[in-house]
This record gives structure tokens, sequence and C-alpha cells, in this order.
């Protein structure tokens, strides 16, 4: 957003009620009026839920294994048993997060480009990498399912619905009246998210003996807690400058150079 | 402003073009616009939707008339695209929903006073308590799934208060049908009335059927199944009122007469420059679009189609909060039910009239109207507002 006005200038937000006391006296004395016995506990609303939920089936499975090679590494792993397929899809979760994310920092970029370059907050370089780091986590899990015999293109059922979760973050950086500033912030949310998935994901593949996918998830972990601490620091610097706050002492992340 | 549409050519269609940037351009905030600008757009997203519904339609029956029809029909298309990608993206589904049951009150409670035909603006009051009923489900969804105040979109204007119960609102088909106005004796404004009227409900019923499935909460898409339901019992009402004995081409003129009217209703009274500058700039195309369909009207059907319009347009459609005309038509006559084009008194309905047996049958798993909004009542900062008022310390100057 190139626009000199700032989402936080005063201006007509007219959501609220104190904008217009005398209708919204009217309103609330209707609503007042329209109903004797108010009732918030919602007890009906909560009991469909529970009807609906006991006999729902879920959102989808998982694949079968893609090749002969996956049919032994399930034999393999039988020991595991169903930790496989659990395994697997995390895996599958991670690898749809992480190519979501770079198609998020793709638009963040746009975001940079359109606003005006603040102190503390990323340059175009810092914003590049990171993408890059998410688009090579991407191709690392890739090849973590082909190594295990899995289709990396199907949709697992944490996919969809980390999927489902994440379709807000795509709508707000992709609006092009979002500042780079709600962008970032939305980013951390982003990240936050990820974080734990790569530690849940790192934990599980050395719980399963996993020992290389451990330690390349282990590697991923550590880029993506720079992603955070950077994020964390951008959002703040950007924001205490907006509210004209004296910037705070940044401590330095540690970037890792990518491989190659 | 009066406007003489004989008179008024408008913008002639060779010069009533588009590009795609010219058709997606910068939404009107859902925070900082007047919720009749939102209204406004919802209600000419209607109109268009008819105009192409109608458009298909008539091109079906009518070869001569296909491509007249088609060349008019894509500048609909492109003009509806326009209008209806104003609506913001960080407006959802459901919030949209509130802006339609906030059109289907306060454009419905407008027309209904302003309505020469006393039968037809007892028909549109009858309509009305019904989706005013709507609003107060949709704002309890809104609550209670996504923890978010109706009002902050309604801005005041309007109730969010129960209505006829939706619950006994299905019917059985014959009593959704009314009495039609007679083509050669009602006044142009009735005819612009109940061409609004349709193609509102219409675009609500579409609307909510396209977006109901879009639901992961059961009770959200069981509320737009059953309220859906509804709307397809009003377009049944309203198109039913609707002369049907008007030949093809005088109902395509009273479609564009109806496109230029609530075009210049709109102008009149956005306070949205940007947005006023499109109502003027379509309400000139649809003078265009009506002067074309005049032509025809002489050339094919050897008609003078001044006959069938008024030299100056009616009053402008109000949009403006109509809540005193509501809150008397709540009291005087929500206990109103339909026997075939007449409406009744809820006691004079026999207990197993064919619309009580097809209220029952549809209720008999439960109501989900009842189920969402069961004991609610809306009020500021959404109904947790209340239920937090435990845990709040006693800040001087608050509102609530």
């Amino acid at each position: 957003m190139s626009h000199p006005t700032k989402p936080t200038d005063v201006g007509m937000n007219r959501t609220g009620v104190a904008v217009s006391p005398i209708d919204s006296k009217e309103a609330i004395d209707g609503a007042i009026e329209g109903t004797e016995r108010p009732d918030a506990s919602a007890a009906a609303l909560e009991q469909v839920r529970l009807d609906y939920s006991r006999e729902a089936t879920p959102v989808g499975t998982m694949p079968p294994p893609a090749s002969p090679k996956g049919a032994i590494k399930a034999v393999v792993t039988a020991v595991k048993g169903k930790h496989a397929m659990v395994f697997l899809d995390l895996i599958g979760e991670r690898l749809a997060f992480e190519r979501t994310g770079t198609r998020l920092y793709e638009a963040v970029l746009v975001k940079l480009a359109a606003g005006s370059s603040r102190d503390g907050g990323p340059d175009r370089e810092d914003l590049e990498r990171i993408r890059d780091d998410e688009l090579r986590h991407f191709a690392l899990l890739q090849d973590a399912l082909i190594s295990l015999g899995a289709d990396p293109t199907a949709v697992t059922p944490s996919a969809d619905v980390t999927g489902v979760a994440s379709m807000g973050l795509v709508q707000v950086v992709t609006d092009p009246r979002t500042t780079l500033t709600e962008a970032l912030k939305t980013m951390l949310i982003a990240e936050l998210a990820d974080n734990d998935g790569w530690l849940i994901l790192a934990d599980m593949a050395e719980r399963l003996e996993e020992t290389d996918l451990a330690a390349s998830f282990r590697e991923a972990l550590d880029e993506e807690e720079q992603h955070l601490a950077r994020l964390r620091t951008w959002v703040t610097a950007d924001l205490d400058a907006q509210a004209g706050l004296e910037p705070r002492p940044v401590e330095p992340v540690e970037v890792p150079q990518p491989p190659g | 402003m009066a406007i003489d549409i004989l008179a008024e050519k408008g913008v002639p269609l060779d010069r009533q073009v588009f590009t795609w940037r010219d058709m997606v351009r910068q939404p009107y905030s859902k925070l900082n616009d007047d919720a009749f600008t939102r209204v406004r757009v919802i209600l000419m997203n209607g109109i268009e939707a008819e105009a192409l519904r109608f458009g298909h339609s008539a091109a079906r029956m009518n070869k001569a008339l296909q491509v007249p029809l088609a060349r008019v029909r894509r500048i609909e298309q492109h003009q509806q695209t326009l209008v209806n990608w104003l609506n913001p993206p960080d407006q959802s589904p459901l919030e949209t929903t509130i802006g339609f049951e906030q059109v289907a009150i306060e454009v419905t409670a407008a027309l209904a006073q302003h309505e020469p035909d006393s039968y037809l603006a007892q028909v549109y009051r009858f309509g009305l308590l019904e989706d005013f009923d709507h609003m107060q489900r949709y704002a309890a969804l809104l609550d209670r799934v996504e923890g978010k105040d109706a009002n902050t979109l309604l801005q005041s204007y309007t109730d969010i208060r129960p209505g006829r119960p939706t619950k006994v609102e299905h019917r059985d088909p014959a009593d959704d049908l009314r009495n039609h106005y007679d083509r050669t004796t009602a006044q142009p404004l009735t005819k612009l009335n109940a061409s609004v009227l349709m193609a509102a409900e219409h675009q609500t019923h579409d609307y909510y059927m396209n977006i109901g499935p879009t639901f992961a909460d059961p009770v959200a898409r069981l509320l737009y199944a059953e309220i859906a339901s509804i709307e397809e019992q009003h377009v049944t009402q309203y198109e039913s009122i609707i002369d049907p004995t008007e030949s093809w081409l005088e109902k395509w003129l009273l479609h564009e007469a109806t496109e230029v009217y609530t075009y210049w209703s709109c102008a009149q009274q956005e306070n949205n420059r940007v947005i006023k500058d499109i109502w003027t700039r379509f309400c000139d195309y649809e003078l265009g679009q009506l002067h074309f369909v005049m032509d025809l009207m002489k050339e094919i059907d050897r008609r003078d189609p001044e006959e069938l319009l008024p030299r100056e347009l009616p009053d402008p459609i109000k949009f403006e909060s109509q809540r005193e005309f509501v809150r008397r038509t709540l009291e005087a006559e929500v206990d109103l039910r339909a026997s075939g084009p007449h409406f009744i008194d809820v006691s004079q309905e026999p207990g197993d009239a064919p619309s009580v047996l097809q209220r029952e049958q549809l209720n008999r798993d439960g109501s989900p109207s009842e189920i969402i909004a069961e004991g609610y009542r809306w009020v500021p900062g959404t109904e947790l507002a209340d239920r937090a008022k435990a845990f709040r310390g006693n800040a001087e100057g608050r509102i609530s």
C-alpha cells in the first residue's frame, strides 16, 4: 500500500455504537423489547454440533503407498505401525505449509515494494532469503516423502486442515489495502505455527529413529527459529516507530547462510 | 432532481465499454463506508443479476431477440462485475449476508411505503417481517459462531430482534403465490417496485445457495439451508405479482427502466464519491440500453414504448433507516399467515392447513433458526460483552 493514509490515522470508522449514539440507543432498546428472556447459553447450538460431530467422518484419509519402495518401507516400519502414517501426514502438512509460505513471502515482497522502507524493518534481501528458505524446506520435505515411498503431490488430511486454517493468512497478505506492518504481523502468526510444526516433526523423526530426516528437520527448525526471531524484531520495531517510541536495542539475529 | 427518461438518451451501446482494470477496483471500506453504500452495492448486484437471468430466459424463447439480448447482456455482465467486486475481501460471506438482510429490510420497507397498490404494499410488508427475522438469526450465528457483532455492519440503522419466526415461514407452495398487478392499469411505480424486489430476493436466494456449503459449522449449514428455502418462497411470491401477460419485450423494457430507476436512486444518495460516479455512469448506460429496447419495441412489436413508461421517474428509493415503519408493521402484522394469495391472522389458520403440515414436516428434526437464536438478544459488542461484565472493572466513560 503506497497511499499516505495509514490505518492508524483517525478517520470515519463507523463500526462502533459511539458513532451514532441516538440510533444505537434505539437499536439497544429495540433488542431489549424484542427479547424478553435472553439466554446466552446456546445449549441447542452445542447439541447440534455434538450430534454432527459424533456422526462425522474425517476430511479424508492417507493415500496408499506411492511405489513398491513405499510398500517395502511400510513393511520395514511395521513395528511402528500406525506411527508411520501419522509421520507421513505431518510431513505432508509441513510440505503444504512451506509451499504456501513461499507464496506468502512473495506477496510480502510486494508490500515492501509498495510501501516505504523503515529503519529496523526488513529489506528485500531479508525477505527473499526467508522466501528461499521456505522453498528449500518444501524441497526437503518432497525428498523426505519420496524416500519414505510416499507421494509428495498428495494432500494429506493434516495438510488440508492446516490449509484451511491458513486461508486468512493468504487473504491478508494479498489484499492491496493491507500494509507491510499488517503483513508482517500476519507472517508472525505463520512463523509461530511453523516453528512448532517443525519442532513436532523433528521430534517425531527422532523417536521413530529416522536419524537422517531428524537431522535435516532440526536444521530446518533452526532456520525457522531465525525467521521467527527476525519477524518479532521487525514487527516490534515497526510498531514502536509508528507509535513514536524510542527504538529498542536489537539483539543481533544470526542468519545462517543457505547451503551451496 | 427529476430525470426525463424519454428525452435522456444516455450513452449509446457502442460506447459502453470496459477493461478488466476498470471492472476490478478498490472496494468500499467495510469499516468506514456508510452501511447504505453496502446496501446499494448489494442491491445493484441483484438488479444486474436479474438483468442477466431475464436476458437468458428471453433468449431461449425468442429467436429474433437473441442478438440484441446478447449485446446488452454482455454489458450487464461487466456492469455486474464492477458492482459486485466493490464488496471488500475482508467482508466474510456471513458478514455480507448481514448486508443482504439489511437490503431486504430497508429497501422493502421503503418500497412498501411508497407502493400505490395497497394489496402489493401488504405483500411487501408480509415479506419484510420474514426477512427481518432472518437478520436476528444471522446476527446470532455471527455472534455465537464467530464472536462478531452484526451491528458493526448495520451501523445501528436496523434493529436486530425477532420478526415473524422463521420456523413458521415455511409454507405450502400454493400459499406463496399472490395476485399480480394488471399491466394495463398498474402505475409505473408498481411495476418498478415489483421488479426491484424480485431481483433482490432472487439474488439473495442464489447467494445463500452458493455460500451455504462453504460453512464448516453444521448449525450454519442448517441455517442457510432453511433460510435459502424461505428465499425461494420469496422469489415465488415476488415473481407472481408481475403480470404474466406482459410480452417479452415489455418485460425487457421494464427491466431496463428498473435499472435506470435504481441506479438513479443510488446516485442521488451515495456519499462515497468514487461509487457515486459509478452509479451515475451506469445510470447513463441504462438510459442507453432503455432507448435501445424502446427502438426494438417499435420495430418488432410495432408498439409505442412511451405508453408503458413514465416520462419522469418516481421519487427515488429512500436509502435510510425505516426503523419506525418496521416496528409499526411488526406490532400490527407479525401474526399474519398466508392462505393462497390472501393474508389471514394465525388464529384463522386451520391446524391441518397445507402450510401448517409443510412446516411441521420440515421442522420435525428441529428448527435451525430456533436452534441458533435460542434466547439470543443482541447487545453492542456481542453477547459475550454481557458475559464478560463479571470480569470488568468500572472504567468511567464506557459506552455500554
